[in-house]
């Protein structure tokens, strides 16, 4: 057997900054910096050099692409959250709206989706039963279709019950064009809603905590909200759902995506007192900690009311705040004016969050 | 949860920065012993905030930091065995050993588990009775009656399959070296509250009066920082050096009886070597003779490990306040929190890491 320090990876366009882990560790798949580092240096590469490639380039979380004179965004994700069942929803949920809200980050109608589920063998019947409800529940919310699948199972110890990959497909409608090229000096940081519930909820069952009330997912369909906000007439520029990596994440790819600075105010950031309670505790910050519900845009400052009155009207967009501003300087850089006036780097996480010791 | 917000409110950390600049008529230094507080005045920005001339010299108090090399070369060779189940509080995980860390050994099949209770760790020795399960019992006085209650836990269940890898360090013996150095500039200190709050305060009061300096009793919100900082920097002012409690809603001066109990029983004291530092006597605590039976190091014969530290990597110098992290020439090069040469570089209430984090610009926020 070949040790794996004695690869082969001079051919890889960068491989320094692989190199000090030769093999997958949990932090590859955490959405921070070593996830992106395996994207940019590993899958890219290996990619390139078909006709349509330059798409994959976009990077964003769902790809969009001329076909047939439609303009499309497709995208896919895969779910493997442990815990499958926590307050508020499951894997099932999340399976249909993360890929529906992946697809409307574009400013597309999705349409359709495809549910490929990898079945661990002794899996209850009735579990599974409960989640392919609760898929289609989310589906019929959505308003979106299942229009394909794939069954597999694998042996008893070879996963976690069940693994969920969606993938969707949606229409850019005309005119719509939303990315960080758009991203300008002056827009202003709007998210829909308060943050931190998801990742909270999912730890609370996952690590056996309880924190007095229940913190619930905020799982929801960002369709709707989506096309409120570009029938409103807003100028949107862009916008993101912050899942993995939380607020903190989504605001430094895009700040690094456009070439510009962010500030936010970190007291106008939106935390239920319950989250602010639990991270308190457990030593992390609830800008990091992810959403299943929410979105940040990217807006043109003259429409920020507007956003905002929009999302305050909408039953996904409860609690909107404006968060922050572009700015030109520091350029891929965000920064947070701190509550007591003070001003730090908000950085993109390394890997997940590791809670503290004291 | 109430009292959070409370803490840093706004307008109440205004005043009592007004009050500080109306205080200050000279420069200071002041060291926060604890990393936790660190975390706090670098994440609020609490040192750009202060009059200038007054200095916020970050001390050795991140356990995990000062942690020594050897014990996490130990703590490796221990969790690499496949018949063990090491538990480890999250920030340890990360922490580069010689050649390797507690995440790769768990990528490499290593059955690693994060707990956030000591006590989860014995859980799991009940449930697992054909592994041995170990946990990593780190720490200053806050995390020793928990890892304490381990052993006894341990002890009372007849559970042979749990052992304890102990590195915990102590406060007061810090403080003396920290005095005790030739090129010391601390001339006050913020005591780390929730160790008092174990501990008590009686162990401070022979280094006030020895050393004529300040110290206060702090807690870890900013606006408990801003006024430790503040009735540090009043005795200054007035030349007096007292001991007092900036964090009564947490600290009484005898502590807790019942913790000092259970850590008198399991631990006694001991020289213990700081990382970046080197050895301080009688700094630590190990396992007592009562309970040797329950130590890792001599379990699984790991005393044997010795290691050595990179030599670009001045986290002795960081930790002992001599030098801000930025002034190391590997900051931010060589090392970084993805590639860290040092503990400092690794915990998030690491001095190294928590510049790397919240302090790579110096950029103002626009209104």
């Amino acid at each position: 057997m070949s040790d794996p320090g004695h690869l082969d990876l001079e051919s890889w366009s960068c491989p320094l900054p692989l190199r000090d882990h030769p093999s997958i560790i949990m932090g590859h798949g955490g959405g921070g910096r070593l996830s992106a580092e395996l994207i940019e240096h590993l899958f890219l590469p290996a990619f390139a050099g078909t006709a349509n490639a330059d798409a994959l380039q976009q990077l964003g979380d769902a790809a969009v692409f001329t076909l047939g004179g439609a303009r499309l965004a497709f995208s896919t994700d895969s779910y493997v959250v442990r815990p499958r069942f926590f307050p508020g929803g499951n894997i099932g949920d999340l399976a249909v709206n993360g890929t529906v809200n992946d697809v409307s980050m574009t400013g597309a109608r999705p349409f359709a989706l495809s549910v490929g589920v990898v079945l661990e063998e002794g899996l209850a019947i009735e579990e599974l039963g409960r989640i392919a409800d609760t898929m289609g529940g989310a589906a019929r919310r959505a308003g979106v279709s299942i229009v394909t699948g794939d069954t597999k199972v694998v042996d008893s110890g070879h996963g976690d019950g069940i693994y969920i990959n969606t993938a969707g497909i949606g229409l850019v409608p005309e005119g719509v064009d939303l990315g960080p090229h758009r991203v300008r000096p002056g827009d202003a940081v709007i998210v829909s809603g308060p943050i931190g519930m998801h990742g909270i909820a999912v730890m609370s069952v996952r690590e056996g905590l309880e924190f007095g009330s229940e913190i619930v997912t905020d799982s929801a369909p960002l369709n709707g909200l989506v096309a409120a906000l570009l029938d409103s007439g807003a100028d949107v520029h862009m916008m993101r759902d912050p899942t993995r990596g939380g607020v903190a994440a989504t605001l430094n790819e895009i700040a690094h995506a456009s070439g510009t600075g962010v500030e936010i105010v970190e007291r106008a950031v939106p935390v239920p007192d319950d989250v602010r309670a639990a991270c308190g505790f457990l030593g992390l910050d609830p800008l990091y900690v992810a959403n299943e519900g929410k979105l940040v845009a990217f807006v043109a400052g003259d429409d920020a009311d507007l956003v905002l009155q929009t999302m305050l009207t909408h039953e996904y967009g409860a609690g909107a705040a404006r968060i922050g501003t572009v700015v030109a300087d520091h350029p891929g850089v965000v920064v947070a004016r701190t509550g007591i006036g003070g001003t730090r780097v908000v950085d993109l996480p390394l890997a997940e969050q590791l809670p503290r010791i004291c | 949860m109430k009292y959070l917000d409370e803490f840093s409110d706004p307008e109440l950390a205004g005043r009592l920065l007004e009050e500080i600049r109306h205080t200050v008529t000279q420069p200071w230094g002041i060291m926060e012993v604890c990393g936790g507080q660190t975390h706090t005045i670098i994440r609020n920005g609490i040192d750009q905030l202060l009059p200038d001339g007054v200095e916020l010299i970050h001390g050795p108090g991140c356990p995990v930091c000062v942690t020594p090399l050897e014990t996490i070369d130990r703590a490796l060779a221990i969790a690499a065995r496949p018949d063990v189940i090491f538990c480890s509080f999250g920030d340890m995980i990360r922490v580069p050993g010689s050649s390797t860390d507690l995440f790769r050994i768990k990528s490499e099949g290593g059955d690693i588990r994060i707990v956030y209770s000591p006590l989860d760790a014995v859980k799991l020795a009940q449930a697992n009775p054909n592994k041995q399960v170990v946990f990593f019992g780190i720490g200053f006085e806050t995390t020793a009656p928990a890892n304490a209650m381990t052993v006894t836990l341990a002890k009372q269940m007849g559970l042979d399959n749990f052992s304890l890898l102990v590195s915990h360090v102590l406060v007061p013996p810090a403080i003396r070296a920290i005095m005790d150095s030739p090129s010391r500039r601390v001339q006050g200190f913020l005591a780390a509250g929730h160790v008092c709050t174990v501990m008590g305060m009686s162990e401070y009061v022979p280094l006030v009066e020895q050393y004529h300096v300040p110290i206060v009793v702090t807690g870890f919100e900013p606006l408990d920082v801003l006024e430790g900082i503040r009735r540090v920097l009043v005795q200054l002012e007035e030349g007096r050096a007292d001991l007092e409690n900036a964090y009564p809603r947490a600290v009484q001066p005898e502590g807790n009886p019942a913790a000092q109990a259970v850590v008198r029983d399991v631990f006694t004291t001991c020289d213990r070597a700081w990382r970046g530092i080197g050895t301080i006597p009688q700094s630590g605590w190990k396992l007592s003779d009562a309970y040797a039976d329950f130590d890792a190091e001599l379990r699984f014969e790991v005393t044997d490990i010795v290691a050595e530290e990179s030599g670009l990597c001045r986290s002795g110098e960081v930790l002992q306040g001599l030098i801000k992290p930025f002034d190391c020439e590997a900051f931010g090069k060589e090392c970084t929190p993805r590639m860290p040469l040092g503990a400092p570089m690794v915990s998030s209430e690491g001095a190294c890491a928590v510049y790397y984090q919240f302090r790579r610009i110096a950029a103002p926020v626009s209104a």
